[in-house]
């Protein structure tokens, strides 16, 4: 603190807490309006301290889901959106730490194109090439399965980057004395390299699970199947599901649980979910 | 680039890059080729005949009236969306660095909205301000405004503006406040001896020592804004009311799945992908200088 201004420090403080009741405010009236009983719902604006059918709502959405929308409960909804989210994470740090570690540790022909092909594909959201993307794993048969939720998604420069970044602040001297030690290239990825990245790997898992988790356009086309259905879209149709007002008790339920995954892996590993952040943007 | 000692060369590097390189040969370059292929073509309304077009499907996406609308509403939505964000993450992070209480504890209560998908941020924001029981439109009766998103463009505009930056707000914030960290005591002491009060000192020396990680965001929040905030819309208004929140990237699903128009809609993709390019040129050339300063 450079001075000492008791009044702008106490401003200082009125503001954030403003400011942080804004931000929470969403999320506060949609788990006031999962506890309410559909009957509160016609009186007019809702109430802004809970009511008791919280156990009813949240009972209803997971076991049985909307009865409108298709009635696809939410349980099952969860379980796709977490087979996905692992899926991509899990399926994105695996290919992009072998391509970064063949780029970084071999010299081999191909390889700057091989390099710049993986660089293009930053270039490339699925959002903009989506026709032909879908076409492409209709083609293939990929629709309505796990392998067409994840498969397409996994191809990451971004985590190729990550890993190269990590693997060229190593120092030269272990690689040497692995060799010497007559370690080959698996022994030494396994022994050495792995080790030295799981701070790295940690970090991306939770971005690229959050990222996962949160993928709305893709499974929306590739699924048609509801069993497929993930708890992201699966949430649309349930707020558009007919002229009349939707059972917003249910719906605000299901926003809950598709929130809550992913809020509590940000908030449990903090300082990994900032890490892999800033490490992504470099 | 490299490092000094490497392996011997052997099929085994090949191997190590062959799923990352089937996968983007499959699902990007494919994909990518075939809608630069697709976007000088026509099909007939069966589907029975194609015929090369060149650039016609170009020409008529910037003669129609809707396209240029929807350039509009995309543009207005990510300047507001940015601006919004931005601004507010700012204040809050120019707080939290003050205070010295509590900053770490204000922090782990912002960051959070970034785990929330836009689709759900943009159901949050639906219900808040749903006109018959959401808490915004009450409180916005109290100052003489009638909220309903349902019918005035506008106000739906809001909608989406409002949800998009609310999610974007923890990003914005974890940046700011790293980028004020990183500026020395020393030079704000100084000023502070020479006279300048807090105002004074944020406009003359905390703002412009700022602004790489300003530029930064601003690029990150455009890119968000243009193709991250599908869910929001589709979610929510599906472009409506009478395509008043109508954006690029729904559109492109619009016209692809719903309308079925395969030209038109490659000649979409086609400038989404010339828009994100540009955008990541941009942002590259601000990092290779950030890195000789």
């Amino acid at each position: 603190m450079v001075e000492n201004r008791p009044v702008l420090t106490l401003v200082s403080h009125l503001i954030l807490l403003l400011g942080l009741a804004t931000v929470a405010l969403p999320l506060w009236v949609a788990f006031v309006a999962s506890t309410l009983p559909q009957d509160a719902m016609v009186a007019g604006t809702i109430p802004l301290l809970p009511g008791d059918a919280f156990l009813a709502n949240w009972g209803e959405a997971v076991a049985r889901g909307l009865a409108k929308a298709g009635g696809v409960p939410v349980g099952m909804m969860l379980v796709n959106s977490l087979v996905m989210a692992l899926g991509i994470a899990l399926g994105k740090i695996v290919i992009s730490i072998l391509s970064a570690y063949a780029v970084v540790y071999f010299r081999f022909p191909f390889r700057m194109p091989i390099f710049w092909l993986i660089f293009v594909t930053l270039m490339l959201p699925v959002e903009v090439r989506i026709l032909p993307t879908f076409k492409v794993v209709a083609d293939l048969g990929m629709l309505d399965s796990y392998a067409g939720l994840t498969i397409p998604l996994i191809a990451s420069a971004t985590a190729t980057f990550l890993f190269r970044q990590a693997f060229l602040t190593i120092p030269d001297e272990l690689l040497e004395a692995a060799r010497m030690d007559g370690a080959g290239p698996l022994k030494f990825f396994r022994d050495i390299l792995l080790p030295l990245s799981w701070t790295n790997i940690a970090a991306l898992f939770v971005i690229l699970f959050i990222y996962g988790w949160n993928q709305y356009l893709w499974p929306l086309i590739v699924t048609t199947d509801e069993s497929y259905y993930t708890i992201v879209m699966g949430i649309q149709r349930m707020v558009t599901v007919s002229d009349e007002e939707p059972r917003w008790g249910i719906v605000m339920a299901t926003a809950c649980l598709a929130m809550l995954p992913p809020v509590a892996v940000v908030v449990a590993m903090q300082r990994l979910f900032v890490k892999g952040l800033v490490d992504a943007e470099k | 680039m490299q490092k000094r000692v490497t392996f011997p060369s052997s099929p085994l590097p090949y191997l190590l890059v062959l799923p990352q390189v089937v996968v983007t040969l499959v699902f990007f370059i494919w994909p990518a080729g075939q809608a630069l292929h697709q976007s000088l073509l026509r099909e007939d309304a069966f589907g029975l005949s194609t015929e090369f077009v060149g650039l016609e499907n170009f020409e008529d996406l910037f003669s129609s009236g809707e396209y240029l609308e929807v350039f509009g509403n995309t543009v207005v939505f990510s300047v507001a969306t940015t601006a919004l964000s931005m601004g507010f993450a700012l204040l809050l992070a120019v707080m939290a660095d003050r205070v010295v209480k509590g900053g770490s504890a204000y922090k782990t209560l912002l960051i959070w909205p970034y785990a929330v998908a836009p689709a759900i941020a943009g159901v949050l924001m639906w219900f808040l301000f749903n006109p018959s029981l959401g808490v915004a439109p009450w409180l916005l009766r109290g100052v003489g405004v009638t909220w309903n998103h349902y019918t005035n463009g506008g106000q739906a505009m809001a909608l989406v503006v409002i949800a998009a930056a609310w999610k974007q707000i923890s990003y914005n914030f974890l940046f700011f406040l790293a980028g004020l960290q990183a500026i020395p005591r020393s030079l704000i002491e100084a000023a502070a001896i020479d006279g300048a009060g807090p105002a004074k000192r944020f406009w003359t020396v905390v703002f412009p020592l700022l602004s790489p990680t300003t530029f930064f965001l601003l690029v990150v929040n455009v890119v968000y804004a243009f193709f991250e905030t599908f869910g929001i819309i589709h979610a929510t208004t599906e472009g409506g009311p009478a395509g008043a929140t109508e954006i690029l990237v729904y559109k492109v699903y619009k016209d692809g799945f719903v309308g079925l128009d395969l030209g038109g809609s490659a000649a979409q993709s086609v400038v989404l992908m010339a828009i994100v390019i540009a955008l990541t040129v941009v942002q590259f050339r601000y990092i290779e200088r950030k890195v000789q300063y």
